[in-house]
């Protein structure tokens, strides 16, 4: 059963492909992660009537499955006669879709600063953008980084998408070896482990942190 | 503004096409949560028992649901088990994909939520009378219910969104499977999944909508 044609050049091939998945998570993350604080102080910030429509916008990032989005902005840009190559459409939907879930963070993190700290900075003549700085900031982190590293950890488990739009990442780099060799269930256990691997980790370590920072409230 | 004519007719109609979809959709999503939180709440149980044997299944079932991508665990339903001359149709290897993430994120959910259940309620339940499965059912599980239940709402519409996977194992019954096919047979590829947005965004709502009611409905004192 586990008698494999499994070649050294095909290990070869799903790395490419979990470089693939680890680029295009990096690209998306990195730009939602800038999206999203931006977005994240405005919604914390100004009124939430005002807000509504950076908000109901957002939400429909959140509420579209992500490969209709995909398909979606794919067609966009062709339609638009943008010629982006698919990789640069797939780093910028989900770039979209992670700052949806990103400005939740950041703002649940700054509400989370109390208000009461907050007048205190001011009222030592901190400036809005000094009391952001040296005082919302170290705090709001403490409550952010647990979630932000796990929504990271689900850009890249959803970045296996991509594949819908002809990008070779790990899934379907693992497909393809399939297709030829004949063995899925060998082969997608080692795409699998190779997910497994990338995440766990990472995930245990913000599961750490989460505790540690908590016992130290 | 842009060299290409939008023929939004193609896609109206066939609205009544894409809305009989969307009842697939949601059969899949609810069939998918049933079982899932009958599979979370034993593992969860499972997870916090003192014996290995039990407990290192369920963590594997749990750990593995949450560090790969829902459309593996689809693949491995759908591909994987061929391997062993399995086949499952798309169906059901979607509503096995599906069931198996929802059990293993609502199972840490529910371990959350029975974390924060005192251990005296076991013990005043027990000291009623009731045996450990009978407090379990009557003491515990309805409270961990309500503290995890807006989680779980976050886990029905994830649940819904997932549906839309299904598309990759050649669904075709669901709405992504019948926008795709209406979409290769018309190749008016915008309008047709744009009109299918706007339907997965309008259930989402529906059922944020009614998770809210249910939940003031049931859980006001």
């Amino acid at each position: 059963m586990f008698g494999t044609a499994l070649t050294a050049s095909d290990f070869l091939f799903l790395g490419q492909g979990a470089l693939m998945t680890l680029a295009v998570t990096f690209f998306a993350v990195a730009g939602g992660t800038l999206l999203g604080l931006l977005f994240g102080v405005v919604r914390a910030q100004i009124n939430p009537w005002a807000a509504m429509p950076l908000t109901f916008v957002l939400d429909i990032f959140r509420s579209v499955p992500l490969l209709i989005q995909l398909v979606l902005a794919n067609a966009f840009q062709a339609i638009a006669g943008l010629q982006l190559p698919p990789f640069a459409t797939s780093c910028i939907v989900l770039a979209l879709y992670t700052s949806a879930y990103c400005t939740e963070i950041v703002r649940g993190a700054i509400d989370a600063v109390p208000a009461v700290t907050r007048r205190a900075a001011r009222s030592l003549g901190l400036s809005w953008g000094q009391d952001m700085t040296y005082v919302v900031f170290p705090m709001a982190l403490r409550v952010a980084l647990p979630s932000w590293i796990g929504l990271t950890l689900g850009v890249m488990k959803d970045s296996a998408l991509v594949l819908w739009l002809g990008l070779i990442e790990l899934l379907r780099s693992g497909q393809i070896l399939v297709t030829r060799l004949q063995e899925p269930m060998t082969i997608l256990m080692i795409v699998g482990a190779i997910y497994f691997l990338m995440s766990f980790p990472i995930a245990r370590l913000g599961g750490a942190l989460e505790k540690r920072w908590r016992e130290n409230d | 503004m842009f060299n290409y004519t939008f023929q939004w007719g193609q896609a109206l109609k066939n609205l009544p096409r894409l809305l009989e979809g969307s009842l697939v959709t949601l059969q899949i999503a609810v069939l998918s949560m049933v079982m899932g939180i009958a599979f979370a709440v034993i593992l969860a149980v499972a997870r916090n028992s003192k014996s290995r044997l039990i407990s290192a299944p369920a963590t594997a079932w749990v750990e593995v649901a949450r560090n790969t991508p829902a459309l593996f665990q689809i693949y491995m339903a759908h591909f994987g088990l061929g391997q062993f001359g399995i086949y499952l149709s798309p169906y059901v290897a979607l509503l096995a994909g599906i069931t198996f993430n929802n059990a293993g994120y609502l199972a840490e959910t529910f371990r959350g939520a029975l974390r924060a259940i005192p251990a005296t309620q076991t013990r005043a339940g027990r000291s009623l009378g009731m045996g450990p499965i009978k407090a379990f059912r009557l003491i515990i599980m309805p409270q961990m219910f309500r503290i995890a239940f807006l989680p779980t709402t976050n886990q029905m519409v994830w649940a819904i969104l997932m549906t839309s996977l299904g598309v990759t194992v050649g669904m075709n019954t669901d709405l992504a499977g019948i926008t795709q096919e209406i979409n290769v047979r018309s190749f008016r590829t915008f309008e047709i999944f744009a009109l299918a947005a706007v339907i997965y965004y309008l259930i989402a709502k529906f059922v944020t909508i009614c998770a809210r009611l249910l939940a003031w409905r049931m859980f006001r004192y």
